[in-house]
C-alpha cells in the first residue's frame, strides 16, 4: 500500500499546478463549510440558549388546548392544583428533569396613573423561575442585577417590566403602577405594584412579558385555589430533549379525566425561531452539498485528465503484468491523497479562521438584542464528519477514471499517441 | 526444449463490417534460450504476433502455447499474472515511467507486480543495472538519460523478474545504428548470462542479422520455417 501511495504522490506532483488548483478548490470548500457550520451553529445555539434559558425553558406542560389559545392566555384552561400535583410528581420522578417553574399567565392593563396600555404578565415563583430560566435575571438592564439566587428576581408587591413598555410609558424604577386584569368570571380587579426592574427584550414569545410574584397574580385574578397556566421545565441535558420530552409525554398522557387533559411541548413547538433554526440546518446541508459537488467535479476532472494523459503509461504497466486491481488502486490513491491533503489543509485553515474570529469578537444585532458577540465554535464531530465526507467523495470521484484505467486494453493503450 | 509453439495460428481483426486478417495460419517453434527475430515490412503482422506471444491478445484460431500454457485460456487477470511471472517486455519507445528514477523503473515489476521484499529487490535491481551498465545512473530520471541508456534500463526492467521470455517489439527503431547494435549486443549478453529467450521484431534488414533464428513475415504469413544464422 505504501508503494502505491508513493507512486500516487509522485504522479500528483508531476502535474503540480493542476494538483494545487484542485487542492485549492477542496480547501476553499472545506473552509467555507466549516466556517459556516461554526458561525451558523454558534448563532443557532446562542439563540436557542437565549430563548430556552431566559423565557421558555426547555419544554412546557399545559392544560389540553391551552397552546392553541395561547395568544388569549385563557384563564379557563389553567391547571387545577390536583393536576399540578400530578405533573410535579411526574417531573420529580424523571431523572432527566433538573427543575421546573409553575407560572400564572394573563393579559391585563398597565397604568402609570397618566397612561394605560396592555401587558402580558407572568406570575412566577422567583426562585424556581431563576433556576428554570437562568438567563432571566441577567436580562435586568435596570434595577438591581441579580444572579440566579433564590427570591431575588421579584418580591411580592413588585413588578419587573419590559424595556419597551418602560420607555413607552416613561416609567422608572421605584414608580408605582397599577395592573388591572379580568378574572375568569369576568370581574375586573386591580392591584398596585412598585417597578422593581426593567428587562431587556429578547426574540420570541414571552420576550416582552412582565413578571410579578405568583401569589400576587393569584390575588389579582382572585383565584380561590393555586391554579397554574403553564409549567416550564429545565432538563439536565438539553441534547436529550426529544427523548426526555417523549418520556414526560408518555407519563403525562396517563393523567386524565377519561381523556387526556395535559399537553407537552418543546421550546421548538412554541417558538417561531425553531423555523429559523431549521432553515440554518437546511442551509448547512445545502452548503455541504455544494462542497460535495466541488470536490466531486474537481477531483473527477483532474483524474480524468490524469488517465487521458497517461494512457501509454497505463498500457506499459498493464503489459508488464500489473494486475487491474493494482492499476485501479494507483489511481484511487491519487484521489485519496488529494482528499486527505485538501482536508487537512482545509481543516487547519478553518480552525485558524475560527480562532481569528474569536479573537476579533465581532458583534451583531438580532431582533431586540444588541451587540451580540459572534463566537463561532465547531464540534470535533462536525469536523470529522465533514473531513470523512470530503475524503470519501474524493475517492468516489476517482473511481470512474481509475476503473477506466484498470480496464484499458494494453495494446490499444500502448498504441495511443 | 520449445518455449513457444504456434500451430495454424490466425488473427483476424474486425474493422466495421470487414474482417482484416493479420496472421494467416502460421506454425513455428521457439526454443528456450534462443535469440529470435521476426522480421518483415510494416503491416506484415510482427507486432500482432508478438502481442499474442506476450499474452496481450488472443488468437482468432489455432493454438499458441507459451511455456506449455495455451494463452487462449487466460482471462484478463490470469494473462496479467502470467506476463508478470514469465514474460518481460522491451518497447520501441522505451516506455519508462517518468516519475520514477532509473533504479525505481527497474524495481517496478518487483515492487508493484511481484512484491518482492525490499532487500532482495534492491540486490536484484543493482545486479541488473550493473549488468546493463547503468548502475552509475541509478538515481537519474528517464528525461536525464539518452535513448540508448533508456533502452538499457528497459532491458534491465524486462529481465529483473527473471522471466523465461523477453519480447522486444522494434527495440531499436528509435535508436541510431551504433546504439541499436549495442542494445542488441546487450540483449544477447543478457541471454547468455541469464539464459532468457529473447524474441524481437524488426523491419531493419541490417539488424535482423544479429538474430540466431529469423522468421520472415510477409502479409501475415511466414516465408520461412525459421532460418538459423
Amino acid at each position: 500500500m505504501l508503494d502505491i501511495l508513493d507512486i500516487a504522490s509522485r504522479n500528483l506532483l508531476r502535474y503540480r499546478r493542476r494538483s494545487l488548483l484542485t487542492l485549492l478548490l477542496i480547501v476553499i470548500g472545506m473552509v467555507a463549510v466549516l466556517l459556516f457550520v461554526a458561525v451558523a451553529g454558534s448563532f443557532k445555539s446562542m439563540m436557542v440558549g437565549q430563548i430556552t434559558d431566559s423565557v421558555l425553558g426547555h419544554l412546557q406542560v399545559h392544560h389540553k388546548g391551552y397552546v392553541a389559545s395561547i395568544d388569549n392566555l385563557p384563564l379557563n384552561l389553567n391547571m387545577k392544583p390536583p393536576m399540578v400535583a400530578k405533573v410535579e410528581e411526574a417531573l420529580r420522578a424523571n431523572p432527566a428533569v433538573e427543575t421546573w417553574s409553575a407560572r400564572v399567565k394573563f393579559g391585563g392593563m398597565f397604568s402609570n396613573f397618566a397612561e394605560t396600555t396592555s401587558i402580558r404578565v407572568n406570575g412566577i415563583d422567583p426562585a424556581r423561575e431563576a433556576a428554570t430560566t437562568p438567563l432571566l435575571p441577567g436580562r435586568m438592564i435596570e434595577g438591581q442585577r441579580v444572579g440566579a439566587g433564590a427570591g431575588a428576581l421579584v418580591a411580592r408587591g413588585q413588578i419587573v417590566i419590559p424595556v419597551l413598555l418602560a420607555r413607552g410609558m416613561k416609567t422608572k424604577l421605584g414608580d408605582t403602577v397599577v395592573l388591572v386584569a379580568t378574572n375568569r368570571d369576568g370581574s375586573v380587579n386591580g392591584k398596585t405594584f412598585v417597578v422593581r426592574g426593567i428587562l431587556e427584550g429578547v426574540t420570541g414569545p414571552g420576550g416582552r412579558d412582565g413578571y410579578i410574584h405568583i401569589d400576587d397574580a393569584r390575588e389579582l385574578l382572585r383565584m380561590s385555589e393555586a391554579e397554574v397556566s403553564e409549567i416550564a421545565v429545565r432538563l439536565k441535558d438539553f441534547s436529550r430533549l426529544d427523548r426526555s420530552t417523549s418520556q414526560i409525554k408518555a407519563v403525562l398522557e396517563g393523567v386524565s379525566n377519561g381523556k387526556p387533559v395535559l399537553e407537552t411541548h418543546t421550546w421548538a413547538d412554541l417558538s417561531p425561531f425553531a423555523n429559523l433554526a431549521k432553515m440554518i440546518d437546511l442551509m448547512t446541508l445545502f452548503i455541504k452539498v455544494v462542497l460535495v459537488s466541488i470536490v466531486l467535479v474537481s477531483v473527477m476532472n483532474v483524474m480524468i485528465m490524469a488517465v487521458f494523459e497517461r494512457i501509454r503509461e497505463i498500457g506499459t504497466i498493464a503489459a508488464i503484468g500489473t494486475p487491474p486491481s493494482r492499476i485501479l488502486a494507483l489511481f484511487l490513491a491519487e484521489g485519496l491523497m488529494l482528499g486527505i491533503v485538501g482536508t487537512i489543509a482545509g481543516t487547519l485553515l478553518s480552525l485558524v479562521a475560527i480562532f481569528g474570529i474569536n479573537l476579533w469578537s465581532p458583534t451583531f444585532n438580532f431582533g431586540q438584542q444588541q451587540n451580540l458577540v459572534m463566537a463561532p465554535t465547531i464540534a470535533g464531530g462536525d469536523v470529522l464528519t465533514i473531513a470523512v465526507l470530503v475524503v470519501v467523495v474524493a475517492v468516489i470521484a476517482s473511481l470512474q477514471p481509475a476503473w477506466k484505467a484498470s480496464r484499458m486494453d494494453p495494446i490499444s493503450a500502448l498504441r495511443h499517441v | 526444449m520449445s518455449l513457444v509453439t504456434a500451430s495454424n495460428l490466425t488473427k483476424t481483426y474486425r474493422i466495421g463490417d470487414i474482417d482484416v486478417p493479420a496472421i494467416k495460419g502460421i506454425d513455428f517453434v521457439i526454443e528456450a534460450s534462443s535469440f529470435v527475430a521476426f522480421v518483415g515490412p510494416s503491416g506484415s503482422g510482427k507486432s500482432t504476433l508478438l502481442n499474442m506471444v506476450g499474452c496481450l491478445d488472443h488468437p482468432s484460431s489455432g493454438t499458441l502455447k507459451v511455456l506449455d500454457t495455451d494463452i487462449a485460456t487466460l482471462d484478463r487477470r490470469a494473462a496479467a499474472r502470467f506476463r508478470g511471472e514469465h514474460i518481460g517486455f522491451v518497447f520501441q519507445d522505451f516506455n519508462l515511467i517518468p516519475v520514477l528514477t532509473v533504479f525505481e523503473n527497474v524495481e517496478y515489476p518487483l515492487r508493484i507486480v511481484q512484491k518482492w521484499p525490499a532487500e532482495k529487490r534492491r540486490a536484484q535491481v543493482l545486479r541488473l543495472l550493473d549488468a546493463v551498465g547503468m548502475a552509475d545512473q541509478a538515481d537519474k530520471r528517464p528525461d536525464q538519460i539518452s535513448g540508448g541508456q533508456k533502452q538499457r534500463v528497459a532491458v534491465a526492467r524486462a529481465l529483473v523478474s527473471q522471466p523465461k521470455l523477453v519480447l522486444a517489439d522494434e527495440p531499436t527503431a528509435n535508436l541510431d545504428h551504433d546504439t541499436a547494435y549495442r542494445v542488441l549486443e546487450l540483449m544477447k549478453k543478457m541471454r547468455d548470462e541469464f539464459r532468457t529467450t529473447f524474441v524481437f521484431s524488426t523491419h531493419d534488414s541490417k539488424i535482423m542479422g544479429e538474430a540466431e533464428t529469423t522468421f520472415v513475415l510477409e502479409d501475415g504469413r511466414l516465408q520461412n520455417g525459421g532460418s538459423h544464422a
